[in-house]
């Protein structure tokens, strides 16, 4: 079951169950609804800007342990950066969960990230692992909905 | 007097299916995702193979022997799904995609006919969005009303309610025959009698009622009845809606083009008589014959033994899953078939789903196209496992296990 241990590792785990950034913040500069329809996991994010960079983000809502903990490190891993650098990181982020790079080999920001290359062995759950990341997104070009379908 | 109990050899029935031996990532697959679909036997398999290799052809067209062969195997498989539901005569049974296909053809066709404003279309709070949707699609669009007749905590319709949202408003009532997402067996036989005493039509979705139940659509009164072939051993992309011919006759039809005309002209189109009239186009053939292959099959195996085995296998894995601490099953109906939703404290459905995928069981997880459901239990989504007379209590074990290890991993 190496596999099982790749996707459910103790970090994914416990950002499932202690999500950070896991609150509502007021007076957001930006606000973004991510639906996956079919899985019906939804969350809405929560950002504050300084000029260029994410001086503060948060989500609220309910998914899979997946979806919950790729939210939760992905506001740990944009806050404090610019939004060039956030959206860098969506890419790496994107590309790794697709297959489309490996993070052993080539040089990326993952950083601790990195632990949802395993999505990779389940098809199914790659959106999970990403709607946070589209909702970023959407967040930052100032729309207001993102969705996996 | 003791009541003989036929003997249910599921050993030998497994043979059937030669998909039951295949390994998924290494694990021999526990299939308990069989109301999404079923798997289909070997001669459903071999029949269409035949078909494909000596029978092809466009039906209804030709003068040729081919087209006279695929003609003749489409109109057999056609009486056999009378023969199956017990309708009174074939042209009462329309070939459509599936299930979904069926309901819209009812909601449009019917709609257009005899729905209009002020009226009120009754369906209940259980449905699938394809017994849902398109009603509320035409009452929209007609101007009515959709009314829902509620259901209590474990899953059950409330038949007072219903009685108490009758009226001469009403034009149509649509119920599930059996919820996909519960396994409540509704007593539509009841209900549909309730309804004719004030002329009201019944539209029931029966997509999870053929697999597990005989249905004899004379014996409900059932106006209009919808079902899906792949649910019940046959391939994707044939269904059946069965509509009384008094109600089929006066309705429009729901797709035009060729296939369902008597004479075109640039001024006027006279259509051809039912079932034909809903069939435009070239009609999902290979499939249809697949069906009616499905259905030789269930001819041919003992069906009520097959029933009462699943029935035994429900209240095994009912009472498995029972037993694990901090599973809660979701539906508690008297009458259930053999559908069981489920949900574990901390755990989404969906990581239940990818790690019992791993140990080779496949379940549904999600909200089953019944969001309605989902809230009304305040749940974004249940694992499901739904169970066919080809399943095991060996294979109940291993999800019991696997189910265990899964709160292990989240614990």
């Amino acid at each position: 079951m190496s596999e099982l241990n790749e996707l459910y590792q103790q970090v994914i785990l416990d950002h499932n169950k202690n999500p950070r950034n896991f609150r509502e913040i007021e007076n957001a500069d930006r606000t973004a609804e991510g639906n996956n329809p079919l899985c019906g996991d939804q969350l809405k994010l929560y950002l504050r800007l300084n000029g260029e960079i994410i001086e503060d983000i948060s989500f609220i809502g309910s998914g899979c342990a997946i979806s919950k903990a790729s939210a939760s490190m992905m506001t740990q891993a944009v806050k404090g950066k610019s939004i060039k650098e956030a959206e860098k990181l969506f890419e790496e982020f994107h590309k790794m969960v697709t297959g489309k790079m490996d993070v052993e080999v080539e040089e990326n920001h993952l950083g601790k990230l990195k632990v949802f290359a395993g999505v990779l062995e389940f098809p199914a759950r790659v959106k999970c692992a990403s709607l946070s990341w589209h909702t970023l997104r959407a967040a930052l070009n100032n729309e207001k909905t993102a969705s996996t379908e | 007097m003791k009541q003989a109990v036929s003997f249910f050899d599921v050993w030998k029935i497994r043979q059937d299916f030669p998909i039951l031996s295949e390994n998924v990532g290494g694990k021999p697959l526990v299939y308990f995702d069989n109301a999404a679909s079923s798997q289909v036997p070997k001669v459903v398999i071999e029949r269409i193979s035949k078909y494909l290799s000596q029978e092809h052809a466009n039906i209804h067209r030709g003068v040729h022997y081919l087209s006279q062969k695929a003609t003749n195997s489409y109109e057999a498989a056609r009486e056999r799904v009378k023969r199956f539901i017990n309708a009174r005569d074939p042209s009462e049974c329309i070939f459509v995609r599936g299930c979904t296909e069926a309901i819209n053809l009812v909601a449009y066709s019917f709609g257009k006919a005899f729905i209009q404003e002020g009226d009120e279309i009754l369906i209940t709070q259980m449905e699938h969005h394809a017994n849902l949707v398109p009603w509320q699609v035409v009452a929209e669009e007609r101007k009515a009303k959709l009314k829902i007749i509620p259901m209590n905590e474990n899953g059950e319709l409330i038949l007072e309610e219903y009685e108490s949202l009758l009226s001469e408003r009403t034009k149509i009532i649509a119920i599930t025959h059996v919820s996909n997402a519960l396994g409540t067996i509704n007593p539509i036989k009841e209900m549909i009698k309730i309804a004719h005493k004030f002329n009201i039509p019944v539209c029931v979705d029966g997509a999870q009622a053929v697999p597990h139940l005989k249905v004899d659509v004379q014996d409900l009164d059932a106006d209009f009845y919808a079902f899906s072939g792949h649910k019940v051993f046959a391939p994707t992309g044939i269904g059946v809606l069965y509509g009384k011919k008094e109600w089929l006759e006066k309705m429009p039809p729901y797709q035009t083009g060729g296939g369902m005309i008597r004479r075109v002209t640039f001024e006027k189109t006279k259509y051809a008589a039912i079932p034909e009239k809903f069939e435009a186009g070239t009609p999902p053939i290979m499939p249809a014959i697949g069906l009616g292959a499905a259905i030789d099959y269930l001819d041919s195996i003992d069906f009520n033994a097959a029933c009462e085995y699943e029935k035994e296998l429900l209240e095994y894995a009912t009472k498995s899953l029972c037993e694990i601490e901090g599973v809660r099953i979701i539906g508690n109906a008297r009458e259930k078939a053999s559908v069981i939703s489920f949900v574990i404290d901390g755990i989404h459905p969906h990581d239940i789903g990818t790690i019992l995928d791993k140990y080779g069981i496949a379940i549904r997880a999600g909200h089953h196209c019944a969001q309605p459901v989902m809230d009304f239990y305040n749940v974004p989504a249940t694992a499901r496992v739904s169970l066919a007379f080809y399943n095991t209590k060996e294979e109940i074990d291993k999800l019991v296990e696997a189910v265990k290890k899964t709160i292990e991993i989240f614990s």
